[in-house]
């Protein structure tokens, strides 16, 4: 029980941990720097793929780390991304930043609000209560027509400069590397959230809430700040899908929308931060190259990805990519 | 120390006329019970007694039909399990209840920390503090689980599970500690690690160990319950027990033909 080896433990697991950090925020970096290179003239789609991949990390929070099931998440994304479009065309804030802090908020009321009525249920009923929950919030942007634009879509939205210096352009560089940039930023966040005490309390629940209650801690109220902090995520997402494309449509508060997100996830790996990134990359990716050609052919491949996924790499691409990365390790030493 | 249990203003725990019927089965049948600080009970009862029963029924785990539990003169009857837990009434598992993905350093850590009431932060990581590091492989060492404190909780053995359980309610810094059968499932060499972790407890904690190893009973407990059918049929010494003809008849006996089936 001496202090000194816990204290050199602490040390080198800390300095581990920093070191992750700054390799794992230089990897997307450099992944978003070389998509900028290689597909300029794709940047639209890139930041409609950052935008999502937001609204994929959120629900890897609450279902990946929290255990929650649910098929309604893309709320919380619509949320954010009417509230801030709402804001820049009947209000006149423009400012994208205000506008994605008001996406933020708005997705975070929104997770709150909703989780109280989603963690009523526990499995198969928790995931009823998440589409009707979805189903209500899209009936209700349907039917607020002079708020929404309803099903003709919310437009009007004109963001004014980042910075008040750099223009949201035609080809979509500005909108790009403000989503590369938030990305990142939220992308550390979230690391730090899912190690922290909160986080692991939240992987605990996942794993057994019974044994977290009997250490004292609160199972509901843990996953309601789960939620409002993964409505937040989602909210900012939706916010800058508002920015970039200067539009809101229903589809951003669907169904469809939702169980897209959770097959993405899915794809990429549950519980992981990366798989989420991963899995949205690819699914939204392959999506647009091959519904370009053919749509029917999409459907095909979301199938066989799918079904590829659930049989040989059950813990998505990136729980693939890890296990292979051990086994390579394994055999070197 | 009386081996009564009188003094209702010395009792920590006080358990009044409890009742819990599954279908038209009583399973606990008005069962009171006082514990105070610095007991040592052992609560026994053959197969089915409803031990367990009793134990989820004080920690809220499950609901009486009648009776009222209270904790430092407070009533908890309707107080939640977390709650429960936070004033200081904590409980073990009878089959181990851990995080299957998570190590032992992080279930201790996380113990100490939802203790300090520092586990709803979002930000910062335990390695990084020091005192709950040295906290926490003071536990594991304890239990000598310092060796695997970074592996998954699945992929230790059965035994190293029973012992983490017990490192998880020591961290906790219970008043009053109910243990369900915590030798169960660890090997006859590793229950010298559970009785030296006991003996370490602080002495003014209240201690209920239920438990089917009269051996082990005897040298623990300073005071014998024994459970039948739901109800309390015996609350003395141990040096009684083995005497009382009820328990003979209740109890032991049974006890002997479990053994040998085992
Ligand atoms: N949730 C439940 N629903 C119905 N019956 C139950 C339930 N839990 C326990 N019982 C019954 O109540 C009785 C007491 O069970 P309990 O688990 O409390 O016994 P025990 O004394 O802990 O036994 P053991 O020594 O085997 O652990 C048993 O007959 C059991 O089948
Ligand atoms: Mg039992």
């Amino acid at each position: 029980m001496s202090d000194m080896p816990v204290n050199s433990v602490t040390t080198r697991s800390w300095q581990r941990t920093a070191l992750g950090d700054f390799w794992a925020v230089a990897a997307v970096a450099l992944v978003a720097g070389a998509l900028f290179l290689l597909f300029p003239t794709n940047l639209a789609l890139l930041t409609r793929i950052i935008a999502v991949m937001l609204l994929v990390l959120s629900l890897d929070l609450v279902t990946g780390f929290s255990g929650v099931a649910t098929l309604g998440h893309a709320t919380l994304f619509g949320a954010g991304a009417y509230a801030a479009g709402i804001f820049a065309a009947r209000f006149g804030v423009t400012d994208p930043l205000l506008m994605l802090a008001i996406g933020a908020v708005a997705g975070a009321l929104a997770g709150a609000v909703t989780s109280l009525v989603i963690l009523r249920g526990h499995g198969l009923s928790q995931l009823v209560l998440s589409i009707a929950v979805v189903s209500l919030a899209h009936e209700a942007a349907n039917k607020l027509s002079a708020w929404t634009g309803g099903s003709d879509g919310l437009s009007g939205i004109a963001p004014s400069p980042l910075f008040g210096l750099f223009r949201f352009d035609l080809f979509g560089r500005t909108a790009f590397f403000m989503a590369v940039g938030l990305l990142l930023v939220v992308f550390v966040v979230l690391r730090i959230v899912v190690r922290s005490p909160f986080g692991m309390l939240c992987r605990g629940i996942k794993q057994d809430p019974v044994r977290v209650r009997a250490m004292g801690a609160p199972v509901y109220f843990t996953l309601v700040k789960m939620y409002a902090i993964a409505g937040a995520v989602a909210g900012l997402g939706g916010a800058l899908s508002a920015i970039a494309t200067k539009v809101v449509g229903l589809d951003s508060l669907s169904f469809t929308t939702s169980a897209e997100a959770l097959v993405m996830l899915v794809v990429g790996g549950t519980g992981k931060l990366f798989g989420a990134l991963v899995g949205t990359l690819v699914f939204v990716w392959f999506e647009d190259r091959v519904s370009a050609i053919n749509p029917f052919h999409w459907l095909t491949i979301i199938g066989v990805l799918l079904i590829g996924v659930v049989l040989f790499a059950p813990k998505g691409l990136v729980g693939a990519a890890e296990s292979l990365w051990a086994r390579v390790r394994g055999r070197r030493s | 120390m009386g081996p009564c249990a009188g003094a209702p203003v010395m009792s920590l725990l006080e358990v009044r006329n409890l009742r819990k019927n599954f279908g038209g089965l009583a399973v606990t049948d008005d069962v009171s019970l006082n514990l105070a600080k610095g007991d040592r009970v052992a609560l026994i009862g053959p197969n089915g007694a409803g031990k367990t029963t009793f134990v989820n029924l004080v920690t809220g785990q499950l609901k009486p039909h009648a009776g009222s539990v209270h904790l430092d003169g407070e009533d908890i009857t309707a107080a939640s399990p977390s709650r429960r837990v936070q004033a200081g009434l904590v409980r073990s598992f009878q089959v181990t209840r851990l995080f299957s993905e998570m190590t032992p350093e992080e279930h201790v850590a996380l113990a100490l920390l939802q203790k300090q009431g520092r586990s709803g932060r979002v930000f910062g990581d335990y390695r990084g503090m020091p005192a709950v590091m040295a906290e926490t492989h003071e536990i594991l060492a304890l239990l000598n689980l310092d060796g695997i404190a970074q592996q998954p909780a699945n992929s230790i053995a059965y035994g190293q599970q029973r012992l983490l359980e017990i490192a998880l309610v020591m961290a906790l810094r219970p008043k009053v500690l109910l243990l369900d059968e915590p030798a169960a499932g660890v090997p006859g060499s590793d229950t010298m690690l559970i009785e030296r972790a006991l003996e370490r407890l602080p002495g003014d904690l209240a201690v209920l160990m239920i438990d089917h190893d009269m051996d082990f009973v005897f040298r623990f407990a300073r005071r014998v319950v024994v459970l039948a059918a739901g109800a309390i049929i015996f609350d003395g010494t141990p040096a009684e027990v083995s005497r009382d003809p009820r328990v003979r008849e209740a109890y032991l006996g049974s006890y002997a033909d479990d053994r040998s089936q085992a």
